[in-house]
């Protein structure tokens, strides 16, 4: 691992947040190299989701710093709109728009975030669509579209804004199944593409063949992080232990 | 004579209906107009408010809530009545087509609001989450991704309300405004033959039987079909 | 300031008219307990027809509905109480109230209730049918209480609706709020008793405007 030779590509330090009396994340450090991909597990109530929604600021963390691919997150002078489309985002309810098509849902961010032109954002569309399998659903409405397809459309959305990371929060958990592998070949594709992504996931045998790191989160807190082998196998705290023998079990 | 000619003459007589015809179309065109100004003013309005309401800023939104629960709770003739009869003692002066513009824009403004509002908070956070999370900004979110799905709800009970709103024209004709019911009523005072008021019902339903029957389509159509 | 303080909230004129005004406030009341039953109840009876399918049936429901929602409620009240005297039958601004009231809120509540009905599952009536309840009895005792209950906030909103139309009383000389109001307000020549009126209706409503908007805003609360 070269994570710290390289200037990482994400930085989050001290991040701590608050939910009124709840404290959710009581100082997180993060650090991701780029073409890295980071597997966040841990128990429901860890704080792993509020830490991936603190990295895009969809949570305004109550203290520490974060910096992407150079931009100080935290900083008022920045522009979270401009910084966003460098951060691509995928959600465990899909989140597609169901008033527009797989291509209108893709081109929204390019034509009024990155100021493309219409046929460009369409052709820049279309060509994030057909990355994720999905060239022919191009017309259809989200309704009309299996949940497997609904959440690559919604990875195709992320994409096609050219980001410098992607951030997965629970992205198979809502699917059947048998739609859960179409979803991780489009995830394993990225990554050979060489995105640096972070993974908030319970698909343990994807993390196992594709991981770099696997971090565990226990309380708002990071536990104990490494290799997918030595976590999976030979965890060195209890906690992890607990948790890897509990997924085991399902 | 039998019965049911003296019903006709006394209710459907051709001679009165003749002679005030005129004046009946004439308040046709009164109701018309107010109407499409109440329509345009009361809706555009309450979507403005809901806007505004959007933004989340504290003391505005109290001021919101309280106008519109309070166009809410009075009923539009008190509403009418104090605008036409008090305004004056204030020194201004509406006539009676601005104090019934005005009380009714007021409250459809209200309904609409309380509308629109619930329409835009029906749509679900992950579609500001997500939408956000592409780069776009708080307005390039509501106009882009919820107002068109929070509209697509609103349309059944918005065109539900208007028409009850709009159907109100006739309460002008307490501050003496000249739309159909009041021409009726004064034709009937002259003529002393009610045929004039069956005029004025017939006008109301030629002018709101198609709106409503037009709404029934609309509500079926934009039922919302997941 | 001081010229509409006297004119809109003039104390002396306030304290002269209370007495009208509160027997007014007390009419509205009594007209209230009085047309929302009647409301109900002939919405209940379009509601209990709209069952018999048919498409004559469906069609003289769906007409008498739509004529209702057309026809504006103060022009059903002159033409009963300025149109029947020249047929020979005089009635008094309450009964023409009264029966406007039947006609006009009947058909909202009907429509209402008959959405109600819609909505309850059909294993619900086969359910208490195979138990040998009657149509009635399932109705009765299966059907119309979920029906209501679903339809709760729609029955509330219709009802203040009602309750605020009362208001049209005053235009047929019924003795209610507003009518008392506009009497004390053209023997003072002052403003300030329609006022009064006003803030009567807005504080014994308001609660049920607050409490419509909570029950919309868990409504759509829910559906997210």
């Amino acid at each position: 691992m070269n994570s710290t030779v390289a200037e990482p590509i994400v930085a989050a330090r001290g991040i701590h947040k608050h939910f009124g009396h709840l404290h959710v994340l009581k100082g997180v450090d993060l650090e991701v190299a780029e073409r890295e991909l980071v597997f966040v597990i841990g128990p429901s109530g860890s704080g792993k989701s509020t830490l991936l929604r603190c990295l895009n600021r969809l949570e305004e963390p109550s203290a520490g710093n974060i910096t992407v691919a150079g931009i100080d997150m935290l900083d008022p002078r920045t522009d979270i709109n401009h910084a966003r489309q460098h951060i691509g985002m995928v959600f465990q309810s899909f989140n597609l728009y169901p008033h527009m098509t797989a291509l209108g849902n893709v081109m929204l961010a390019l034509r009024k975030v990155a100021g493309k032109s219409r046929t460009e954002a369409e052709k820049l569309a279309q060509a994030a669509l057909e990355r994720v399998g999905l060239a022919d659903r191009a017309d259809h409405r989200p309704a009309e579209l299996s949940g497997g397809q609904q959440q690559r459309v919604a990875i195709a959305r992320a994409i096609a804004l050219e980001p410098r990371v992607m951030l997965f929060d629970e992205p198979t958990s809502a699917l059947d199944p048998e739609l859960v592998g179409s979803v991780l070949a489009v995830m394993r594709s990225l990554r050979e593409s060489g995105m640096t992504m972070i993974v908030v996931s319970h698909e343990m045998g994807f993390a196992r063949a594709a991981a770099d790191r696997v971090v565990f989160m226990d309380h708002g807190l990071i536990v104990e992080q490494g290799p997918p082998a030595q976590i999976f196998e030979s965890p060195a705290h209890e906690r992890t232990r607990a948790f890897i023998g509990q997924i085991r079990q399902h | 004579m039998s019965a049911w000619d003296r019903f006709l003459k006394t209710f459907f007589n051709t001679e009165v209906m003749a002679k005030y015809l005129p004046d009946i179309l004439q308040g046709m065109v009164v109701t018309i107009e107010l109407a499409l100004l109440i329509v345009v003013s009361g809706i555009g309005a309450g979507l403005v408010l809901a806007l505004i309401r959007s933004l989340a800023i504290r003391p505005v939104n109290w001021l919101i809530i309280f106008v519109v629960d309070l166009f809410r709770s009075l009923p539009p003739l008190v509403i009418i009545v104090l605008i036409y009869f008090g305004l004056p003692a204030a020194g201004i002066s509406a006539s009676a087509f601005v104090s019934t513009w005005l009380s009714l824009s007021l409250v459809l403004m209200s309904f609409a609001e309380e509308i629109f509002w619930a329409g835009i908070t029906s749509i679900s956070r992950g579609q500001w989450e997500a939408a956000r999370s592409t780069g776009l900004s708080f307005g390039q979110t509501l106009f882009n991704v919820i107002l068109p799905q929070a509209l697509r709800l609103t349309v059944a009970p918005l065109t539900n309300r208007t028409i009850a709103i709009t159907k109100g024209t006739a309460l002008g004709t307490v501050v003496a405004l000249h739309e159909i019911l009041g021409m009726a009523s004064s034709a009937v005072s002259n003529s002393y033959n009610p045929s004039p008021l069956m005029m004025a019902a017939a006008a109301y339903l030629v002018l709101f039987l198609p709106v409503v029957v037009g709404a029934r389509w609309i509500e079926a159509r934009f039922a919302w079909k997941r | 300031m001081e010229e509409i303080v006297q004119s809109f909230f003039n104390a002396e004129i306030a304290q002269a008219a209370m007495p009208i005004v509160l027997a007014g406030l007390l009419n509205t009341v009594l007209l209230s307990l009085l047309v929302v039953p009647l409301g109900l109840i002939g919405g209940l009876i379009l509601a209990l027809l709209a069952q018999v399918k048919g498409p004559l049936v469906r069609w003289a429901l769906i007409s008498w509905v739509d004529f209702f929602r057309a026809f504006p409620p103060l022009v059903l009240l002159i033409l009963l109480f300025a149109g029947l005297p020249f047929a020979g039958l005089e009635l008094s601004g309450f009964a023409c109230v009264a029966i406007a009231f039947f006609l006009n809120t009947g058909a909202y509540y009907g429509e209402i209730l008959r959405a109600g009905i819609d909505s309850i599952p059909r294993g619900q009536v086969e359910a208490a049918r195979s138990t040998g309840l009657s149509g009635l009895q399932t109705m009765t005792w299966v059907v119309l209480p979920q029906a209501v209950r679903n339809v709760l906030p729609d029955l509330l909103s219709n009802t203040l609706e009602v309750v605020k139309l009362t208001s049209l009383g005053s235009v047929v000389a019924v003795p209610e709020l507003l009518f008392q109001a506009r009497q004390a307000q053209s023997v003072t020549y002052n403003p300030t008793p329609i006022v009064m009126a006003a803030v009567i209706y807005f504080l014994i409503l308001w609660p049920v405007v607050r409490l419509l908007s909570r029950l919309e805003n868990r409504a759509s609360a829910g559906r997210a």
